[in-house]
């Protein structure tokens, strides 16, 4: 299968071995011919309309606010649609510094969002903390918080390398299974269980089917 | 000098004064500390009105904090050490919150930093690390390790009560529970992750309908902990955090350290080093202009001005990334000069640069400034006094649409600005439309000092060789410069090592977030994004 990203040849771009090997892995099993066209025209449509999180704590975000004006442009792939609402998008660009303070918040955003969602980390403290490794204050690389799609190194990265990432993104986006893959749902009973707050019994409040319990049957 | 004299002899016979880095550094007990202060900033010939920060310190057997204090009617400075009473379990100084409304701010990040408890400070909470942080991370004794503090996997715990010491008549000292907000009032939580905070800022925002009660500000979502890392580092590896501070101001602050570094070590930089260095500042405070027009107004819901002003700045970034080798973090002074030699195209650049900005201020001027949407929302907004400026320590440009002459390049002029002819802006309405056009026409004045430097640069060479490691003598120097946000303040301490002991910034974005509270107080909830806005904070800066 040829992923191509916006018109750029497929042999300009085949310098990701991640991306080969997701290819490789969906199409072990051979794939439908009716669920994997209608898996093609969505991600078609998905990858080029990647909406990203208006998310920023330091440099690289004014890179972002860069890419976004005239001169990158990052309207011409589909992109520009930058949501203020974590509900509403689709990736999160960490673009900066992840402080100890942060991290529960960055957390909340990212379970806020609704599937499929990606995650880039852009710039060196983002990957691994970068300058601020040694802090005491600082999160050594966003992956130990949550899962990355894209690292992209830099400090701050150019708006040429952003583009570069979110065009990476969008070939990862065009690869997926769509259907039974990445499209999955999540009951709002295994939410909970997973996301437990400390002082409150989620379970009391949903039956065995994951329904919602009915008002009078509470405590 | 001599009412100096007289007014501490009369208040506390056994301070001692002595000159350190060319201005008197007094030292006093805590007892008469707050006296002192009051008669400091009272005494009409002293007039000690503002204070530039409170650097805590940590000599293992004592600890204390430095003041430094500027009047702005004499055009004097001078620094108080006072040592903290007590042990390190509890260590104890009478807080001057009440005479200077910033010094609530500054002892509130001397509590985190050091554990130092203010007696009388109303709000003695920390304020970057959260309640259940281990440890004052700036001690010399503090676990830097991560498993003392682990990433938090939860939400972090939160207070609605602060604590306020208070000093009975008999000396003893009590902790007193103090809430924040009361019980009745409607708290709305604005941030950290929202488009119009500029970063990751939090207000809690008790609100009466639409009309602001109080806000409490919350520092600490990017905090990174530079003052800490910098006593990590050699001298000259502690310069590549400032690009990460407030990063339009990168030039700027690098300026400003590369001075203290080279009057600590007697370095002499060649005259061409240092106009490259103002005509990069005067590039960057262009760009940081830029794009503080640019941001605030898309905060307003005017988008597509930030496509004009943007345009401006991309211009300026390529001059930089010509003769730096980047867009953003420069790290382009380094002691002793300047890292590179200028582009050979560089002249050219400029003079180009200056032939399209005029055209660019007028369209600004004609798109936003005269714009009845833009006046209605700006006008009137977020009046700051004189006298509160100074009190709370808002400098640069917010300070300056305050009526407050303000400016380093002008006060206390440094490296050649001395020579050079270009006007102070000042406006007196103090409120959001003047702060926008004190930017506005800080452009012009910088494109002023462009057009005289440009065609003047000296031949030479552009660094003297200092080697990479190297010692500064043992002693304390305090440098103050004039970034894109206005004043940037460093104070050195050396122990004659290769690495500073302590090395404190003291940035203007924190006072200009810490006024932000009295600037809304009344005003309706729409008016916080433009009163937030207009007051250009960088969060990093305020952090560190």
């Amino acid at each position: 299968m040829e992923v191509t990203a916006q018109g750029v040849p497929y042999e300009a771009f085949k310098d990701n071995e991640y991306i080969e090997s997701l290819v490789k892995e969906l199409q072990e099993n051979g794939t439908n011919v009716v669920v994997g066209s209608l898996d093609k025209l969505i991600n078609w449509g998905r990858s080029n309309s990647l909406w990203p999180l208006t998310f920023a704590t330091s440099c690289c975000g004014i890179e972002f606010v860069s890419l976004g004006a005239a001169r990158y442009d990052m309207a011409r792939f589909g992109w520009e649609v930058a949501r203020s609402s974590p509900r509403q998008a689709d990736f999160i660009m960490v673009a900066g510094t992840i402080v100890h303070r942060m991290a529960p918040v960055l957390r909340r955003l990212y379970d806020q969002m609704a599937e499929p969602k990606y995650v880039i980390a852009t710039g060196a403290c983002a990957v691994s903390g970068g300058p601020f490794r040694n802090s005491y204050h600082v999160v050594k690389g966003v992956d130990q918080i949550i899962p990355v799609d894209v690292y992209l190194p830099g400090c701050p990265p150019r708006p040429e390398a952003m583009i570069y990432s979110i065009m990476q993104l969008s070939r990862k986006v065009k690869v997926e299974r769509f259907f039974g893959g990445v499209n999955r749902q999540q009951k709002q009973a295994d939410f909970l269980r997973e996301h437990p707050v400390e002082g409150v019994n989620d379970a009391a409040d949903f039956n065995t089917d994951g329904r919602q319990a009915p008002v009078s049957d509470k405590q | 000098m001599a009412t100096l004299q007289e007014t501490i002899a009369k208040i506390c016979p056994t301070a001692t004064v002595a000159e350190v880095d060319g201005a008197p550094m007094i030292t006093v007990d805590d007892a008469h500390w707050h006296e002192l202060a009051k008669a400091l900033r009272d005494n009409g010939d002293l007039a000690m009105d503002y204070l530039v920060t409170i650097a805590g310190f940590d000599h293992v057997d004592t600890m204390g904090c430095v003041y430094y204090l500027m009047s702005t009617a004499h055009n004097t400075n001078l620094a108080v050490t006072v040592n903290a009473t007590g042990d390190r379990e509890k260590p104890f100084i009478h807080s001057v919150a009440d005479l200077w409304a910033v010094a609530g701010l500054y002892e509130r990040e001397v509590y985190d930093f050091y554990g130092i408890i203010f007696i009388g400070n109303p709000d003695m909470r920390r304020l970057f690390l959260s309640i259940d942080w281990e440890g004052y991370p700036l001690r010399k004794d503090y676990d830097c390790s991560p498993e003392a503090n682990p990433v938090p996997a939860d939400n972090e715990r939160q207070s609605d009560f602060t604590t306020t010491w208070v000093e009975n008549p008999d000396g003893t000292v009590e902790a007193k529970q103090v809430e924040v907000f009361s019980p009745q009032d409607f708290v709305v939580n604005i941030g950290p992750q929202h488009p119009a905070t500029h970063g990751v800022l939090r207000f809690r925002t008790a609100v009466d309908g639409e009309t602001i009660k109080k806000i409490d500000v919350y520092m600490g979502y990017i905090h990174r902990g530079i003052e800490k890392l910098c006593e990590q580092q050699g001298y000259p590896q502690t310069l590549h955090y400032l690009d990460r501070m407030d990063y339009f101001s990168a030039q700027n602050y690098h300026h400003g350290l590369c001075m203290l570094y080279e009057r600590a070590a007697g370095i002499e930089i060649s005259r061409r080093a240092q106009v490259i260095r103002v005509m990069m500042d005067e590039l960057s405070r262009i760009a940081s202009h830029c794009l503080f027009m640019g941001t605030f107004c898309m905060d307003l819901g005017a988008t597509s001005m930030l496509f004009y002003t943007l345009r401006v700045r991309e211009q300026i970034l390529d001059i930089m990334e010509r003769t730096c080798g980047a867009r953003m973090t420069f790290n382009y002074d380094c002691i002793g000069g300047v890292m590179q030699d200028l582009d050979s195209n560089f002249q050219h650049d400029v003079k180009e640069l200056l032939k399209v900005l005029p055209a660019n201020i007028k369209e600004y001027k004609k798109v936003f400034v005269g714009n009845v949407i833009a006046r209605n929302r700006m006008e009137g907004v977020g009046i700051l006094s004189r006298e509160d400026a100074i009190s709370y320590g808002v400098t640069g440009p917010n300070g300056r649409a305050s009526g407050w002459a303000c400016d380093i390049r002008k006060w206390r002029p440094y490296s050649i600005y001395s020579e050079l002819d270009f006007e102070e802006v000042i406006r007196t309405e103090g409120d959001a439309m003047a702060r926008f056009k004190v930017r506005l026409d800080e452009i012009e004045q910088s494109a002023r000092i462009l057009e005289q430097l440009v065609d003047n640069i000296p031949e030479g060479e552009h660094l003297v060789k200092v080697p990479k490691l190297f010692k500064l003598p043992a002693g304390q120097w305090f440098q103050l410069c004039e970034g894109c946000r206005g004043v940037f303040g460093m104070h050195l301490e050396s122990d004659g090592g290769t690495k500073p002991a302590r090395l404190k910034f003291a940035t203007p974005s924190m006072p200009a977030a810490g006024v932000v509270d009295h600037l809304t107080r009344g005003e309706k909830i729409a008016d916080l994004i433009t009163i937030g806005g207009s007051m250009d904070y960088i969060v990093p800066d305020m952090d560190r």
